[in-house]
């Protein structure tokens, strides 16, 4: 048997991901300005880092409960009724997890059987189609659209809908296209999940970054929701907490349960520091979230007009830190544009196809990165894009 | 606080151009409104934030707790403003508990210091008494740390 045969089938059929061959060519050069990171640029707020290393000092190092530590559990109910409106029984219908990305993962392996259809909208997060196929499910990816900023219309789901479609995920606000959904468009997906009893995924991980006073609605708290709603957030993006690798999944008893069986074997619980770092970030951090949220607006605000007026369109996205513009005016496929933007002017971005086909002609560009290093590379952009043209130009009398 | 507020209290060398990207306005919005927190007092002048230890400034700041007695009609307020229109002073406060005015001083030297509260301060007819202190190392300025930690590198791309 060869190497490559010892590999499970379903594994083997997994791409690799179109951000890591580009992540290798970053790598090896300097001084280059990324808008490529999916990671706050600021550092954990020192309380939470604090209250790690209190956490060490009064030797708290052993096991916690599979579920979580029972005040964390508490804190993360009382704060999911609080500002999504939706009630959550701390002992037994919250699952402290490794991140929102294993939570996924729990809540698909839980949820399928071989060859259950999940509906996602797309571009959507790197690890959504890969992760439907590693639980032995089939990925249905539904495309989304600039014309219609990037949201997901019940219309375009109805399209997708067979009878064996089981789950409908979604990700609002959006990584990679900043897209939020409105109380109505979400009323018009649940009434859809109800008709044909789907089960929803919703990964809120970026709830808390949305902007110019929109509220941000979870599809949980809809009538008739709960029941069949599976809940994940986590503490990365809004406490910029990544590296502690902290996220939770709020649900029904019964689908918790089956969640924490396979968390219980694969993981058996969260690292308890960082657990008790994440109670410090609900107890103490909402003035540093309304900090980092208005940094976040300005440096959106800034970022969407330079690619508005440089020719690249984007629409202003209302949440997390991504802007999706345009590029096809270029005349370059996202991967080139990305590649040739690399190597001419040391600025990185993500092609828009790392995150499924329907991102092609598109580029992701976070904003969590300091004001100074974006506008130097706005400056260098548009500086790309006029070359660019001039370029296209010859090429066009030269023919 | 205002957001364009917000912004100069921290970088208030932003050109007009980029607040106004910031604040999705234009820049002679921006200025119009900057004019008019000048005029209104709302913005009092624009100050660098300096680290003595690179600047290797010779200054040298004192902290003085300040007791004194109150007045019928005015209560602290005219010996406070007498106080602050010191030049060596950089900063008067009314404080509650132990003493009642928290002054900074920077002056030249410690001599150049104790000569300004032996003559100036302590003579003042109100005050009962001081209780000076120096500073010997600064840790952070104004909201500024002043020794970083070195910077974790991130992932130059991440999902």
């Amino acid at each position: 048997m060869s190497q490559q045969e010892k590999i499970a089938r379903h594994v083997a059929g997994i791409g690799r991901s179109g951000i890591r061959d580009f992540f290798e060519i970053v790598q090896s050069m300097e001084d280059v300005i990324s808008l490529g990171i999916g990671e706050p640029d600021f550092d954990t707020p020192w309380h939470i880092r604090e209250a790690a290393i209190y956490s060490l000092e009064q030797g708290r190092t052993g096991y916690s409960s599979n579920l979580g530590t029972p005040e964390l559990r508490q804190a993360i109910a009382d704060y999911v009724a609080k500002h999504y409106g939706v009630s959550y029984e701390g002992r037994t219908e919250v699952l402290v997890t490794v991140g929102v990305s294993e939570a996924i993962d729990l809540a698909l392996r839980a949820l399928l059987n071989p060859g259950d259809e999940v509906l996602y909208h797309e571009p959507c997060y790197v690890s959504y189609n890969p992760s439907v196929a590693l639980a032995h499910g089939v990925p249905v990816s539904i495309p989304t659209h600039s014309e219609d900023e990037f949201r997901l219309t019940a219309t375009e789901l109805a399209k997708k809908i067979t009878p064996k479609s089981k789950v409908l995920m979604l990700n609002f606000p959006c990584n990679p296209t900043g897209a939020t959904q409105t109380e109505e468009e979400l009323r018009q997906l649940a009434a859809l999940c109800v008709e044909h009893d789907l089960v929803v995924i919703t990964d809120e991980i970026y709830s808390e970054l949305v902007y110019s006073g929109s509220r941000h609605v979870s599809i949980a708290a809809l009538p008739g929701m709960r029941e069949r709603t599976i809940f994940l957030h986590g503490f990365s993006k809004a406490f910029a907490m990544t590296g502690f690798r902290i996220g939770y999944a709020c649900a029904p008893v019964e689908l918790i349960e089956a969640m924490m069986k396979i968390h219980q074997y694969g993981i058996l619980c969260a690292p308890v520091t960082a657990q008790d770092a994440a109670l410090e970030a609900l107890q103490n951090g909402a003035r540093d979230v309304r900090h980092m949220r208005r940094e976040y607006e300005m440096r959106r605000n800034f970022i969407v007009r330079s690619l508005n007026e440089m020719g690249l369109e984007c629409f202003r996205p209302q949440g997390a830190f991504y802007v999706f513009p345009d590029i096809r005016s270029t005349g370059l496929a996202s991967p080139e544009f990305s590649l040739r933007l690399l190597r001419a002017k040391n600025v990185a971005v993500v092609p828009g196809t790392a995150f499924g086909p329907s991102g092609a002609g598109f580029i992701r560009c976070s904003y969590a990165t300091g004001l100074p290093e974006i506008k130097e590379a706005m400056g260098r952009l548009a500086e790309f894009v006029v070359e660019t043209a001039g370029a296209r130009q010859r090429e066009r009398v030269s023919a | 606080m205002d957001a364009l507020l917000e912004l100069l209290s921290h970088h208030a060398r932003t050109s007009l151009e980029d607040l106004a990207r910031e604040l999705n306005s234009t820049p002679a919005a921006v200025e119009q409104r900057i004019q008019e927190l000048e005029a209104d007092g709302s913005i009092r002048g624009y100050q660098a934030i300096l680290d003595p230890q690179k600047t290797q400034s010779d200054l040298v700041t004192s902290i003085i707790e300040v007791k004194i007695a109150p007045e019928r009609g005015g209560g602290f307020d005219r010996l406070a403003q007498r106080i602050a229109k010191f030049d060596q002073v950089e900063s008067c406060y009314l404080m509650s508990g132990g003493y009642d005015l928290l002054v900074i001083v920077e002056g030249a030297s410690l001599q150049e210091i104790s000569q300004f509260i032996a003559e100036k301060l302590s003579t003042i007819k109100g005050i009962l008494s001081t209780a000076t202190h120096f500073r010997l190392k600064s840790y952070k300025e104004k909201g500024t740390l002043l020794i970083q930690d070195p910077r974790a590198n991130r992932l130059p791309v991440a999902p």
